[in-house]
């Protein structure tokens, strides 16, 4: 194959000057051809040349014998040209309506001559045994962050409360782990750690599956847990998560949070959290249904970007059979609390 | 090489005097000409820190060394103990040996291998430099004997293509003198080559990209902004600008990815405070080789009260051209001329795309003078139409509700995408009406009221050295997203990949369709890229092709090199993150 192009570049190479006039005639021509053929893009690539019309086959080299020419005896140094008068040529008369140009060697043969390869060529391209390129793409990241970390002061009892998210993977694949939870009075409200597969699934969006553990409120229970998460149009960060518990609980979450640049470094962060519930649960007071809503507004300076104290103010309020759970116990269905922590990530 | 070059950086050395004179020692040295005049700077230079190397037979050895340039000590990759590393001159037509050695500590953070591309040079593909590619790597203690012969001339360069060790200092300027005489006169010769250094280990920099792309963007839109464009342009509209760019979950200040606010820009290897100098005497035509050996950066150059025409590009010459200003991505070169007289001295201000921060230099008559060193000019900001996005009624539009698959594409004119881009988690944007835009300068510099160089005003000063037509053409997207920081061709990374093939001896065009919002340099390795204009003709010969965002342009490449190439977006984080391919020529 290679030989076969090499020798038919050789041949054109050493017909060009002869055909001289004719090539340069041609040119044009196939510029033209060629270019529309280049910009339709739909139709597949035209090749410079066809060879594949070309019949060599009735072509029989087998009964050539070189090996007995000798050049080395011919000498050039006598001819002499300047006597050659092409004054009675008679161009005129040449017929170029009949010329296929399709098929013109001359568009192929490249101004500047490709070399041919040699056995030294071959071994320099020979890619190193056994070397691996760094596999550009393919690095395996990680990413702590506490969106909040926070205490609070309010209606209630003092406490502390956080929320985080880690994540360590590639730019499809991750492994995140989610957190949150609160303490008051010395013991801890509540808690969960979820353990979860993300699968970015569109430019947007990963997918997740996996577990979530409640260490509180009540005995420890766990879930499977399924859901998204990512950016919504107008970058709207986004968390909505279904969970089926041990117990045949099912329950829902959706997070909702936006980021608004009152500079370049403080940033006011409000985020709405929505929880929802299949079955009520009187030990942990959880009614069936939308069981809470949380709105929260905290105003965080960045002193760099991996540090920003805040602060806010959160309103938590129980709904529909929750709120009833909570008042029988006591509790306000509404509370209004004001929070001061720091956000930060490495 | 036991010295380690003190380069004085913002807080300098404790005492004024000792500064000074560091300061005075470390600019001749580097203003050291490379012409053809005898210098006054080299009896100043320190005998141990070698500038220029000539000849055919070179020993390099690659180290760690500490530098200072934010006043804080920080290790640098570098070529005998110099950043940049030795200027290297060679000659059209001979063969070099360059044996490059790893003397890399054990358990440097900049890895255990390392390598030298020349970047640029035609060769046979083993001595191109790229680890897995062409070979296996330079390993501790080893070294290797890089040996060929030179085939062009002009203005290179030289850098590590393992891991970040060319954003860690590992890059100098390559010089080689043609055999036929240059097509422009001058006398003097200076290499200005502009860089970025940080004092972060640029893995963790690369880390921080992946965690969040946004860290260097201190220039988001805020609420004040909003209030600012709603009384100048009506709340209606400040609030239709705003849906657009939030349906699409971008942010129009993302001009570059990282910027001043990591990075100290560096001239000849030293800050703005170092000013590196080039003397001239007035009525002189100096030659300035613009290289740009950033990891990351564009550069807008100019030289206030000069004008410079450019007459080569990537080292190849071109009909002169003579502008104000220029725009220089990430791996170009541009050679200008420029005729110093009527002041004793002249700043050379770089300042990068996303106008952060900028270095500058000085051209003067004698060492310690400068001249007024202009502000950084007004940042820019994204446009639909700089996105490709052009022409269209935008408010109709519902980036979230479209589905590009569905389209059938049948619409004449209508832009074609790879059919991996569609829904692809790694592409968040794709261009819609495309242009070549060649005539255009680029966005921060239109009507800026110099007269600013395009690529529409680059034309080779040979025809086409091939002739042949294109037999056939490849059309690659340039995609990413930007929250993921991911990178690649048509959706796919580099890991991901098959090689490009192409059939050795062959004429092909690449179509580049840039749909991110970032400029891309791409540099194919071995091979010229023949940049052509919007019919498909050809205009300048180049070894990389800045992508603007919004644009497709297209090149010719004549396959005439056996073997694995590189073939990438030369913006080193962009590449590390998957813009890369490799480009297979065979038989």
């Amino acid at each position: 194959m290679s030989t076969r192009r090499i020798v038919l570049s050789t041949l054109a190479l050493a017909l060009a000057p002869c055909l001289g006039l004719a090539q340069t005639t041609a040119t044009p021509t196939d510029v033209h051809a060629h270019k529309h053929a280049a910009r339709d893009s739909s139709d597949p690539p035209a090749p410079a040349v066809d060879h594949s019309k070309m019949d060599h086959s009735k072509m029989d080299h087998s009964t050539m014998d070189h090996s007995t020419m000798d050049h080395s005896t011919m000498d050039h140094s006598t001819m002499d040209h300047s006597k050659m008068d092409h004054s009675k040529m008679d161009h005129s008369k040449m017929d170029h309506s009949t010329m296929d140009h399709s098929k013109a060697a001359s568009a192929d043969v490249p101004v500047t001559p490709i070399p041919v390869p040699t056995d030294a060529d071959r071994v320099a391209a020979k890619p190193p045994s056994g070397g691996m390129h760094s596999m550009h793409g393919d690095s395996l990241q990680s990413f702590v962050q506490f969106n909040r970390l926070e205490g609070y002061s309010g209606d209630g009892p003092g406490g502390m409360a956080w929320e985080g998210q880690a994540w360590v993977g590639g730019d499809i694949h991750k492994l995140w782990l989610r957190s949150e939870g609160e303490r008051a009075g010395g013991h801890t409200e509540g808690a969960d750690l979820e353990v979860l597969y993300g699968r970015a699934v569109a430019p947007w969006w990963d997918f997740v599956v996996g577990m979530r553990h409640d260490f509180q409120p009540g005995p420890a229970q766990d879930f499977v847990a399924l859901g998204v998460q990512g950016l919504a149009p107008y970058k709207f960060e986004v968390a909505a998560t279904a969970y089926i518990g041990e117990s045949g609980q099912t329950a829902a979450r959706l997070e909702v949070e936006y980021e608004l640049l009152l500079t370049n470094r403080l940033v006011l962060q409000p985020l709405v959290e929505l929880e929802a519930h299949g079955k009520s649960d009187a030990r942990r007071g959880i009614g069936s249904g939308l069981s809470s809503i949380e709105a929260g507004l905290r105003l965080r300076y960045e002193v760099t970007r991996q540090f920003a104290p805040y602060l806010g103010i959160v309103r938590e309020q129980a709904l529909g059979r929750t709120a009833d759970f909570a008042r029988a116990g006591d509790e306000p269905a509404i509370d209004t609390r004001w929070v001061a922590g720091v956000r930060f990530w490495f | 090489m036991s010295v380690k070059p003190i380069i004085p950086g913002r807080n300098g050395l404790p005492m004024p005097s000792r500064r000074r004179f560091v300061q005075g020692l470390v600019a001749a040295g580097a203003a050291t000409q490379i012409g053809f005049l005898p210098s006054p700077g080299w009896a100043l230079k320190s005998p141990d820190t070698p500038v220029v190397l000539s000849g055919t037979e070179f020993d390099l050895a690659i180290g760690e060394s500490s530098v200072n340039f934010s006043g804080r000590a920080r290790t640098a990759v570098t070529v005998n103990g110099s950043l940049p590393a030795p200027l290297l001159r060679w000659r059209e037509g001979t063969t070099v040996n360059v044996r490059v050695s790893n003397a890399l500590p054990k358990g440097s953070v900049f890895g255990h291998e390392t390598s030298i591309h020349w970047h640029g040079i035609l060769l046979p593909a083993n001595m191109d430099g790229v680890p897995g590619l062409s070979f296996a790597g330079i390993h501790t203690g080893e070294t290797y004997h890089y040996r060929f012969t030179l085939r062009q001339g002009g203005t290179y360069w030289y850098h590590s293509h393992s891991g970040f060790q060319e954003q860690a200092g590992l890059y100098g300027a390559l010089i080689i003198d043609p055999i036929e005489p240059e097509p422009f006169s001058f006398d003097r010769d200076y290499v200005v080559m502009l860089s970025d250094w940080t004092d972060m280990d640029p893995g963790r920099l690369f880390a921080r990209l992946k965690k969040m792309p946004g860290y260097d963007n201190h220039y988001k839109r805020t609420l004040g902004d909003f209030l600012r464009d709603a009384r100048r342009d009506g709340l209606a509209e400040t609030i239709e600008d705003r849906k657009l760019w939030g349906a699409m979950r971008m942010t129009p200040t993302d001009l570059s990815d990282v910027n001043a606010n990591t990075y100290t820009y560096l001239m000849n290897g030293t800050t703005s405070l170092g000013n590196w100098t080039g003397l001239f005497r007035s009525g002189e035509k100096v030659r300035l080789r613009f290289i740009n050996g950033s990891s990351m950066t564009h550069f807008d150059v100019r030289i206030p009260g000069l004008k410079m025409t450019v007459v080569a590009a990537d080292g190849q010459y071109v009909h002169p051209v003579t502008v104000d200003e220029f725009r220089i991505a990430a791996a170009e070169t541009f050679d200008v001329i420029v005729e110093p007289s009527g002041q004793d001295a002249f700043t050379i201000f770089a300042q990068d795309l996303g106008r952060t921060g900028h270095v500058s230099g000085t051209l003067a008559v004698r060492e310690g003078l400068r001249a007024p060193v202009p502000q950084v000019d007004a940042r820019p900001i994204l446009s639909m139409a700089d996105m490709g996005h052009g022409g269209m009624d935008h408010a109709s539009m519902d980036h979230a509700a479209m589905d590009h698959a569905a389209m059938g594409h049948s619409m004449p004119g209508m832009l074609q995408h790879p059919p991996g881009e569609g829904s692809n988690p790694l592409v968040d944007m794709q261009t819609m009406a495309p242009t070549a835009s060649l005539d255009d300068p680029g966005i921060g510099l239109r009507d800026n009221g110099r007269t600013v160089l395009s690529y529409a005003m680059l034309k080779s000063a040979f025809a086409d050295p091939d002739g042949r037509e294109p037999g056939r053409e490849i059309e690659l997207h340039l995609t990413g997203h930007m929250e993921r920081f991911s990178w690649g061709f048509n959706g796919q990374k580099f890991a991901d990949a098959e090689p490009l093939r192409l059939n050795y001896g062959e004429r092909m065009r690449i179509v580049l369709v840039n749909d991110t919002m970032m400029t891309h340099p791409i540099h194919l390795h071995g091979m010229w890229s023949d940049l052509e204009d919007e019919h498909g003709n050809f205009m300048v010969r180049k070894h990389t092709v800045d992508m603007p965002p919004g644009t497709r342009r297209s090149y010719r490449v004549r396959a005439d090199a056996l073997g694995d190439w590189a073939y990438h977006c030369h913006l080193l984080y962009h590449m590390e993150a998957g813009m890369m391919r490799t480009v297979r020529v065979e038989e």
